[in-house]
């Protein structure tokens, strides 16, 4: 099995999800209510966990521990694509990029579950068994505005406008696309798109929302290759400031 | 004036910092409230919990899942909403007070009375079902000082 192939669909998993884990962690304390700010920390914290565990995977391959790669790696080194990265915005952004990776999260744990990289097969598993709630979290806020007022309604719409051209950069190939599908590790990123574009229509129909069908996603690719948004830098400062105090500290 | 804070997150909502008084809110301005019961084990009884705010009961169950089943082991969650809840009046308290004694009827009662049976048999020289039981199962000694104990620490209490 291709090493390299695998730490490149590893890494950005593992970046993803610490990311998305560490920007939603911001409204612990800020939430709209007390209940959504303990459902959404809760989750963060979650999606941290599971990021922790693709970087002990890829410790198994050789690399640095955990913490090492969670903390001490340049920005270039991030694998993540750019809709993880953006501020937290108002409410209605953060709860539509929540659906919106969340869902593309599902996509790709069931395809995941059938990996032939087994390791990786037996942890999507478990997680996907945890991420059934946020998957759940998601749907029933988004149902539950889009049924409200109007205010509301437009508010998920703009955020879903401009979310969603973010969103493709989750699916963008890498040099190790063909590989990973070619060995059975990961069906090609194309396929996972269209199963998600499909789950986003199913889930979407009947609230009056609608993905928007005139956008350039082209400004929001290269995060797989270690372009990043210009909001990734300062998030990274911000989240290593204790480790960086003294790296070889023992916790 | 802008609010300060030493947390960069509160920074970044650019709070500005007034003089008016605080709004507290009116009554009602909230989500109602919603009874949670957890359910341990499939079979177990629901147990109350607490309560969650929320608009529906699908999103109390959603809150309700965060906010109660997070720490200990679940199968089940219920959500009720509080304004279903049929109570007595607290002003009729002291119907529940009993004007006598009557602590034989605590529960504590029933769970002496299979040891009283076995104790009365004993006293008979009948076999009780109970040591008849145990002995097709573990050691006869093990199984005598068992029945045995069971007799003298009720014995004694009387």
């Amino acid at each position: 099995m291709n090493t390299e192939a695998l730490k490149d669909l590893l890494f950005r998993l593992a970046d993803d999800d610490l990311v998305i884990g560490h920007r939603n962690s911001e409204w612990t304390g800020i939430g709209p209510v007390l209940e959504e700010d303990i459902a959404f920390a809760s989750m963060a914290q979650d999606c941290v966990g599971h990021a922790q565990s693709y970087y002990t995977l890829i410790h198994e391959l050789g690399e640095a521990d955990p913490d090492r790669l969670a903390f001490h790696r340049s920005e270039k080194d991030f694998r993540s694509c750019h809709l993880v990265e953006q501020p937290i915005g108002d409410y209605a952004f953060s709860l539509i990029r929540h659906f919106l990776y969340d869902l593309a999260k599902q996509v790709r744990l069931e395809a995941l579950t059938q990996s032939s990289y087994a390791p990786l097969a037996q942890l999507a598993d478990r997680i996907r068994r945890e991420h059934k709630y946020a998957r759940m979290h998601a749907t029933t806020w988004v149902r539950q505005l889009a049924a409200g007022s109007d205010e509301a309604r437009l508010r998920l719409q703009s955020a879903l406008n401009e979310a969603y051209p973010m969103a493709l950069g989750l699916f963008e190939s890498t040099d190790f696309t063909e590989t990973l599908a070619a060995e059975g590790v990961q069906p090609a990123e194309s396929v996972l798109q269209s199963r998600w574009q499909q789950l986003l229509e199913q889930t979407l129909a009947g609230t009056g929302l609608s993905l928007p069908g005139d956008f350039d996603a082209a400004a929001y690719m290269g995060g797989r290759k270690g372009y990043h948004s210009e909001h990734l830098g300062p998030m990274l400062a911000e989240m290593t400031e204790v480790y960086a105090l003294d790296p070889e500290a023992v916790w | 004036m802008q609010f300060e804070s030493l947390d960069p997150r509160v920074n970044r909502l650019r709070l500005v910092r007034t003089n008016e008084a605080f709004d507290v809110g009116h009554e009602m301005d909230q989500w109602q409230t919603w009874e949670v019961f957890h359910q341990q084990a499939r079979g177990d009884q629901h147990r109350h919990v607490g309560i969650v705010h929320a608009p529906t009961a699908e999103m109390a169950l959603l809150f309700a899942k965060e906010q109660y089943a997070r720490r200990m082991k679940c199968v089940n969650l219920w959500v009720v909403r509080t304004a279903d809840v049929y109570a007595s009046e607290y002003e009729d308290a002291d119907m529940f007070e009993p004007a006598f004694d009557k602590s034989y009827r605590e529960s504590f009662g029933y769970t002496q009375t299979r040891a009283r049976i076995d104790e009365y048999r004993k006293a008979q020289g009948l076999t009780t079902p109970a040591a008849a039981e145990t002995e097709k199962q573990a050691e006869p000694v093990a199984a005598k000082t068992t029945v045995k104990k069971a007799g003298i620490v009720i014995g004694k209490k009387k």
